[in-house]
C-alpha cells in the first residue's frame, strides 16, 4: 500500500457529458457511507483496469467541500494522450464498480490569505470549482480569471458566472480576449495569494510574471499535473528487489516499476510531491528530468529521480527499489 | 549575532534587494548601516521606488546618509510607537509588489514584522538584519505583561515584579521573549544577574 494512497471502493453513480470534450464523472461510497473530507483543490488517483493495464489518473475533485455524498470529477477527452481519457469517455458508465484513492491536496488554498486570485487555463478550472465553492461558504474573498478557447470550450463557465457573478472574468480565445497579467497581478491588495492552474506555458508565464512583479514564492501556488511524457523504452535494473524491467514507450518508469510488482510510494504521479524519489545507484546515460520536485542541482547531480514523470535514455540504470 | 538555539528564536539574515515595485524599510539606530550596505549594491533608481521610516538612536546619527539615498518617501520619528501608525496605514493602502526590508533591533524587527503579518505578509517574505542592541522585548508568562529593552539574565518583570528567566523561546504574533518565573519554588532565592543582551 502507498503512502496516502488508501483506497475507497467507489460506484460510478453519474456520467454527465458537459461539452464536446468533457465529461463528469460521479463517485458514491459502496457501502453507501459518506466519503472522507477534503478541501478544495484536492485530487483523487482513479484506478482504470483496462485489459492487461491498471491506469492511474489523477483528477481533481470539483465539487463542493461541504457535500461528501458524492466526489465528481471532469474528465477532458485528450485523443492523442496515453489512453486514461479515452478510456474513462468510452468505458466507464453509471453503475460500474471502481477503487479511487483517498483524497490528496497538493494545490490547496492558503486561508491566511487576505484574498485568493485564481487563474485558470482549459480543463486547469477544475480544482478551482471546489476552492471557490468552499471559499464562497464563509465568504471568502476571492476573484478567479478563466481562459478557455471558445465559449463553448469554456466548462462551467456558465456555473461559475450564475453563481458568482462578477468575480468570474471570462478570456476567449477565440475572441482575442487575454488576461493583462501586469495590471491584474499590481493591482491586487497586500496579502493576496495566487492560484494557477492550467496548460504548463500558462503556469510558467504567470509564475515569471508574478516573481519579476514582487510576489514572493510563498503566495504563489500553482498545479501542473504533467501527465509522464511518452518517450523511447529504457531498460532499468532494480537493485532491491532484483528485477530488471523494461520501460514502454507509453510507460512511466513507476508504471514500469508498478507492473513488475514493486510497490513504491506515490501520491500525485505528476512530478509535484516528491513521494516517489528513488536514489541512483548507478547509469551510464542521460535522464530526462520533467518533475517540478527536485532542485536543478539534484538534476545535475544524477543520483535522484522522480519516476512518475522522468525518463532516462543510455545504456544502463541501476535504481534503488 | 543572534544564534539558532530553539526553533522559535528568529534569526535575520543581510538585507538584499528583491524584486518588486515599491520598497518599504523600516530601521532603528544603527540598522540604518545595512540599509546603506545594500544601498552599495542596488542598481541606479532602486530608491526612487523606496519609502525608509526611520527612528534613529539616541546619539542622532545616520540621518543624513538615508536622506542621500533620496528615497521617495522619508520619515523620521522618535519612537517606533510613533511611526507604528505610519508604517500600519502604508500596509493597509499597498499592493503586491511592496517589499519589506526590517534593520536594527531585535524589538524593531520583531515589532515592524508583527504589523506586516497583520497585514497579510508571510514572514518569510520579509528581509531582516540585525543591527545593534541585543536588548529583548519580554512577556511575562504570568502577569502577560511587556518589558520593553530588557539587557538583564534574569529580568524583573515591569508588570508583576516577577524575577523572570529570558527564555530563547519567541512568539511572532507577540513580538516577544517569553519570560518565566526563575524562582517560584522559593522566592527568596535570588540567581546572580548577568548583563547578556546588550
Amino acid at each position: 500500500m502507498s503512502t496516502g494512497t488508501t483506497k475507497l471502493d467507489v460506484v460510478v453513480s453519474d456520467v454527465v457529458p458537459v461539452n464536446e470534450l468533457v465529461t463528469r464523472f460521479h463517485f458514491r461510497r459502496r457501502d453507501g457511507q459518506l466519503l472522507p473530507t477534503f478541501s478544495g483543490g484536492a485530487h483523487v488517483v482513479v484506478e482504470m483496469r483496462d485489459g492487461e493495464r491498471t491506469r492511474l489518473n489523477p483528477y481533481s475533485l470539483m465539487g463542493s467541500p461541504l457535500d461528501t455524498r458524492e466526489y465528481m470529477i471532469s474528465v477532458r477527452r485528450d485523443d492523442v494522450g496515453r489512453g486514461g481519457s479515452l478510456f474513462m469517455h468510452r468505458h466507464v458508465r453509471p453503475g460500474m464498480e471502481m477503487v479511487i484513492s483517498y483524497p490528496v491536496n497538493l494545490f490547496s488554498l492558503d486561508l491566511r490569505a487576505r484574498k485568493h486570485l485564481m487563474l485558470a487555463g482549459g480543463i486547469g478550472i477544475t480544482p478551482f470549482m471546489a476552492q471557490t465553492a468552499q471559499l464562497a461558504a464563509d465568504g471568502g474573498n476571492f476573484e478567479l480569471h478563466y481562459t478557455c478557447r471558445t465559449a463553448s470550450l469554456g466548462t462551467y463557465a456558465d456555473v461559475l458566472r450564475e453563481r458568482y457573478d462578477r468575480r468570474v472574468r471570462l478570456y476567449h480565445d477565440d475572441r482575442d480576449e487575454r488576461i493583462e497579467l501586469d495590471r491584474l497581478l499590481s493591482s491586487q491588495p497586500l496579502g493576496t495569494h495566487l492560484y494557477v492552474c492550467g496548460p504548463s506555458g500558462m503556469i510558467g508565464w504567470v509564475c515569471d510574471r508574478a516573481a519579476a512583479l514582487g510576489w514572493p514564492a510563498e503566495t504563489v501556488h500553482f498545479e501542473h499535473f504533467a501527465a509522464p511524457q511518452p518517450g523511447a523504452p529504457f531498460d532499468v535494473t532494480l537493485a532491491v528487489s532484483g528485477n530488471t524491467i523494461r520501460v514502454g514507450e507509453q510507460q512511466s518508469l513507476l508504471e514500469a516499476i508498478e507492473a513488475a510488482g514493486v510497490d513504491p510510494p506515490y501520491l500525485c504521479r505528476g512530478g509535484v510531491c516528491g513521494q516517489c524519489e528513488t536514489n541512483v545507484i548507478a547509469h551510464d546515460g542521460k535522464f530526462i528530468h520533467n518533475d517540478h520536485w527536485l532542485s536543478e542541482e539534484e538534476h545535475r547531480s544524477c543520483k535522484k529521480i522522480m519516476p512518475c514523470v522522468s525518463r532516462f535514455e543510455g545504456r544502463s540504470l541501476v535504481l534503488e527499489r | 549575532m543572534a544564534a539558532k538555539s530553539i526553533i522559535s528564536r528568529p534569526v535575520y539574515g543581510t538585507l538584499s534587494a528583491q524584486p518588486g515595485k515599491h520598497h518599504l524599510f523600516v530601521a532603528d539606530a544603527e540598522g540604518a548601516l545595512a540599509i546603506s550596505d545594500l544601498a552599495a549594491k542596488v542598481p541606479a533608481g532602486f530608491f526612487a521606488d523606496a519609502h525608509i521610516i526611520f527612528i534613529p538612536g539616541n546619539d542622532g546619527k545616520h540621518v543624513a546618509a538615508l536622506e542621500a539615498l533620496n528615497p521617495a518617501q522619508f520619515y523620521q520619528g522618535p519612537s517606533f510607537a510613533s511611526a507604528l501608525p505610519r508604517l500600519k496605514q502604508t500596509l493597509a493602502n499597498a499592493h503586491m509588489g511592496l517589499r519589506l526590508y526590517l534593520a536594527g533591533t531585535e524589538g524593531l524587527i520583531g515589532q515592524a514584522m508583527q504589523a506586516a503579518l497583520e497585514a497579510g505578509i508571510d514572514h518569510t517574505a520579509i528581509q531582516t538584519e540585525h543591527r545593534g542592541s541585543l536588548a529583548r522585548r519580554v512577556q511575562c508568562v504570568h502577569c502577560k505583561g511587556i518589558t520593553e529593552s530588557v539587557t538583564t539574565q534574569p529580568a524583573t518583570c515591569s508588570h508583576c515584579g516577577l524575577l523572570l528567566l529570558v527564555r530563547d523561546h519567541y512568539s511572532r504574533r507577540l513580538a516577544a521573549f517569553q519570560g518565566v518565573c526563575i524562582n517560584a519554588e522559593d522566592r527568596s532565592e535570588i540567581p546572580p544577574t548577568e548583563e547578556i543582551f546588550r
